[in-house]
C-alpha cells in the first residue's frame, strides 16, 4: 500500500469506522424496539401466561434441534412458526402425543411425555408465533 | 518457540483436535439420519447428534483461538505470558466442562439435563447453539475472563502490535457479546433479536478480527514481509468487516418480526460482507509472493492460502448468493442455509486454526517445520478435507436449490417431508462425501506421528 496510507491512519480508521457502525447499529436498535409492539404481540404475552410456559417447553425438549420457528433452527423437520395455520391445534397436540411413529426408515420424533396441560400451553406458543408480523414469510403455508 | 510460557498452547490444540474428530463422527450420524431417519433413534435422536456436532465445533475452534492467543501474545508482547499456570487451570475447567456437557447430552434427555441443571432459574437453554445448561454458560464466561485477564496483562506490559491488538479487540468482543446468551424474554422477536448479537456478531464479527490477526502472524512469520504492510492490511480487513458486518446483522432480521426496512439495510451492508474476505485473499498471496524467506513449513503457507481462499468462498459468495432480502424470502431455513453454514466454518474459522496450529506445532517441539513425510501427509489432509468440503457445498447447495422450488416456489407446493423424499439423492451424496472428509482427517491426523523428525525437503531451516 502507497506510503501515503500510514499505519497509525490505517488504525484510526478502524477504530473510528467501528465506532460509527456500533453507534449506528445501537441507533437503529433504538428504534426498532420502539415500534416492536406494533408488530410482536406482546400484549398477548402479558394477557396469557399459557405463552411463557409453552416457551420453556419449547425450549427444554430442544424442538429448534430438528424444526424451524420463523426459519430458523435445525432443517431437519418441517416450520413450526405457521404450523398452527397450516395444521391447527388439536391436529399438533395428537401429533405430539402419538410419536415416535416406528415407520421403518423414516425420521423419528421422540415421545416428549407430555401433560394435556403442558400440550395446552405448548400449542398457545406456537399460536402466539404464528400471529408476529412476519413481513409475509414464508412465501406459502408450506413453510 | 521463543518463550516457555507459550508451551501451554499445546493442550489446547490436542483438545480441539480430538473434539474435531468427535464433530465430524456426530456429522456422519445426522448425515444418515437425513436418509435413515431412524438411524440410531432413540438413542441418539438427530437434535442430540446436531448439539453435539455444533457445540463441539464451536468449542473447539474457542479452544484453537485460544491456544493461538497463548501462543501468539508472548511472541509478539515479547516477554512471558503473565501467568502459565492459570492458563493451564482454565484449560482443565474448560475441558472438563465441555466434556460433562457432552456427556449430559449424550445420558439423558433434554428435558431432564434442563431441570438438572436448574435452568428454570435462569432459563437460556434451548436456543440454537446456545444449547449449554446455563452452568455451563457461566463457566464459558468465568474462562473467558480468566483468558482475557491473563492475556491484556501480558499485552499491557509488553510490546503492543496491530496483530495483538486486533485479537485482544476480537476476544473481548467475543466475550462482551457472549453476555447476551443470558437474554432471553418470552417474547419471541426479542430473543431473535437479541441471539443474533451472539450468534452473528461472533461469526459475522470479531471471530473475523481473531481471524484476521492469526493469519496476519502467520504470515509475518512465514514470509518475513515488513511487519508494516502486514499491520495496515490487516487494519483494512477488520475494518471491512465490522463495517459491513455490524449493519449486516439485518439480514437475518427479515423475517422474524421486525420492521421492514431492516430488509434495505441488511440487504447493503451485508452484500458488502465479501469485501474483507476478498481483501483477505489478496493479502495472503500478495504477502507469499513477497516473501523474503522460503520458510520450510510449507504446509503452513498452504493453510494460509487456503484459509483465505475457502472463507472467501464459503462466507463470501455462499453468503452473498442468499443475502439478499428478495431472494433470502424463498431461501430463508432451507438447506442453502446449511451449505453456506458448512464451507463458511470450514473455511473461516476450522482452516485458520489448522494454520496456526501447523505453524505453532513444530515450533512447540522445537522444530522450525516437520518433516518431509509429516508434511506430505498434512498436506494430503489439507486437501481430502478441503475438496470433500467444496463438494459437501455443492450437493448441499443442490438440495437447497430443490428444497426452495418442490416447498416454496413450485405451482404446487409441496410438504416439508415430502420435498426431502425427493432430494434424499444428494443427501446421499453428501453424506459419501462427508466419509472422505473423515478420511481427510484421519490423514491429516497421522502427519503428527509419521516423519515428523526427518529435515523439511527444501528452505532454510537455519535462517528462520
Amino acid at each position: 500500500m502507497a506510503s501515503f496510507f500510514s499505519t497509525s491512519a490505517a488504525r484510526n480508521m478502524f477504530y473510528g469506522g467501528t465506532l460509527f457502525s456500533v453507534l449506528l447499529f445501537l441507533g437503529v436498535t433504538l428504534h426498532t424496539e420502539s415500534v416492536l409492539p406494533q408488530r410482536d404481540q406482546r400484549a398477548q404475552i402479558v394477557a396469557n401466561p399459557a405463552i411463557a410456559a409453552g416457551k420453556r417447553i419449547w425450549e427444554e425438549n430442544n424442538c429448534i434441534g430438528c424444526h424451524t420457528l420463523l426459519g430458523e433452527g435445525a432443517y431437519f423437520a418441517p416450520e413450526l412458526g405457521n404450523v398452527y395455520k397450516r395444521r391447527g391445534p388439536e391436529f399438533i397436540k395428537a401429533w405430539i402425543q402419538s410419536q415416535p411413529t416406528g415407520a421403518p426408515g423414516r425420521r423419528q420424533m421422540p415421545q416428549f411425555h407430555l401433560s394435556e396441560r403442558q400440550l395446552d400451553d405448548l400449542v398457545e406458543f406456537l399460536r402466539y408465533v404464528s400471529e408476529i408480523d412476519t413481513a409475509g414469510w414464508p412465501p406459502n403455508i408450506e413453510g | 518457540m521463543k518463550y516457555a510460557s507459550q508451551a501451554v498452547a499445546k493442550p489446547y490444540f490436542v483438545a480441539a483436535l480430538t473434539l474435531f474428530v468427535a464433530q465430524i463422527l456426530f456429522g456422519l450420524i445426522m448425515g444418515l439420519q437425513y436418509v435413515i431417519g431412524d438411524f440410531l433413534f432413540p438413542h441418539i435422536p438427530f437434535n442430540v447428534a446436531r448439539m453435539v456436532h455444533t457445540n463441539a465445533l464451536i468449542v473447539w475452534l474457542l479452544m484453537g483461538f485460544m491456544g493461538a492467543a497463548y501462543y501468539l501474545v508472548p511472541e509478539e508482547a515479547e516477554r512471558e505470558l503473565h501467568s502459565p499456570r492459570l492458563a493451564l487451570v482454565t484449560f482443565w475447567i474448560f475441558l472438563v466442562a465441555a466434556g460433562l456437557t457432552v456427556i449430559g447430552y449424550l445420558a439423558v434427555p433434554y428435558a431432564t439435563l434442563a431441570k438438572l441443571t436448574g435452568n428454570e432459574l435462569l432459563p437460556t437453554m434451548g436456543r440454537e447453539f446456545l444449547e449449554q445448561p446455563t452452568i455451563t454458560k457461566i463457566g464459558i464466561v468465568l474462562v473467558a475472563l480468566s483468558l482475557l485477564y491473563n492475556l491484556s496483562l501480558t499485552y499491557l506490559n509488553g510490546r503492543k502490535t496491530a496483530i495483538t491488538s486486533v485479537l485482544l479487540f476480537g476476544l473481548w468482543g467475543l466475550a462482551l457479546m457472549f453476555l447476551f446468551a443470558f437474554v432471553n424474554p418470552i417474547n419471541v422477536v426479542r430473543d431473535k433479536f437479541y441471539w443474533w448479537w451472539v450468534v452473528h456478531l461472533w461469526v459475522e464479527g470479531v471471530w473475523e478480527l481473531v481471524l484476521g490477526a492469526i493469519l496476519a502472524f502467520v504470515l509475518v512469520k512465514i514470509t518475513g514481509v515488513d511487519r508494516e504492510v502486514i499491520d495496515k492490511w490487516l487494519y483494512v480487513i477488520v475494518t471491512l468487516t465490522l463495517v459491513s458486518g455490524l449493519i449486516g446483522t439485518g439480514h437475518h432480521y427479515y423475517w422474524i418480526g421486525l420492521p421492514e426496512y431492516w430488509q434495505w439495510l441488511g440487504s447493503l451492508f451485508s452484500a458488502l460482507e465479501p469485501l474483507p474476505f476478498f481483501a483477505m485473499v489478496l493479502f495472503a498471496f500478495n504477502m507469499v509472493n513477497r516473501r523474503r524467506r522460503d520458510h520450510p513449513n510449507r504446509a503452513a503457507t498452504l493453510w494460509a492460502l487456503g484459509t483465505s481462499v475457502m472463507a472467501f468462498l464459503g462466507a463470501g459468495v455462499w453468503g452473498f448468493l442468499h443475502t439478499l432480502a428478495p431472494v433470502n424470502y424463498y431461501t430463508h431455513g432451507t438447506q442453502l442455509t446449511a451449505s453456506h453454514g458448512h464451507m463458511a466454518f470450514y473455511g473461516a474459522y476450522v482452516m485458520v486454526v489448522l494454520t496456526i496450529l501447523s505453524y505453532a506445532w513444530p515450533q512447540l517441539h522445537g522444530r522450525t517445520a516437520q518433516g518431509n513425510r509429516s508434511q506430505v501427509l498434512e498436506m494430503w489432509g489439507f486437501w481430502l478435507m478441503t475438496v470433500s468440503m467444496v463438494f459437501i457445498t455443492l450437493f448441499l447447495t443442490a438440495a437447497g436449490l430443490l428444497q426452495v422450488w418442490l416447498q416454496r416456489m413450485g405451482d404446487t407446493p409441496q410438504p416439508f417431508m415430502a420435498a426431502q423424499e425427493k432430494i434424499a439423492l444428494f443427501y446421499w451424496l453428501r453424506e459419501g462425501t462427508g466419509v472422505v472428509f473423515l478420511v481427510g482427517l484421519l490423514t491429516y491426523l497421522a502427519s503428527f506421528f509419521i516423519g515428523v523428525k526427518g529435515s523439511p525437503a527444501y528452505g532454510e531451516a537455519a535462517r528462520s
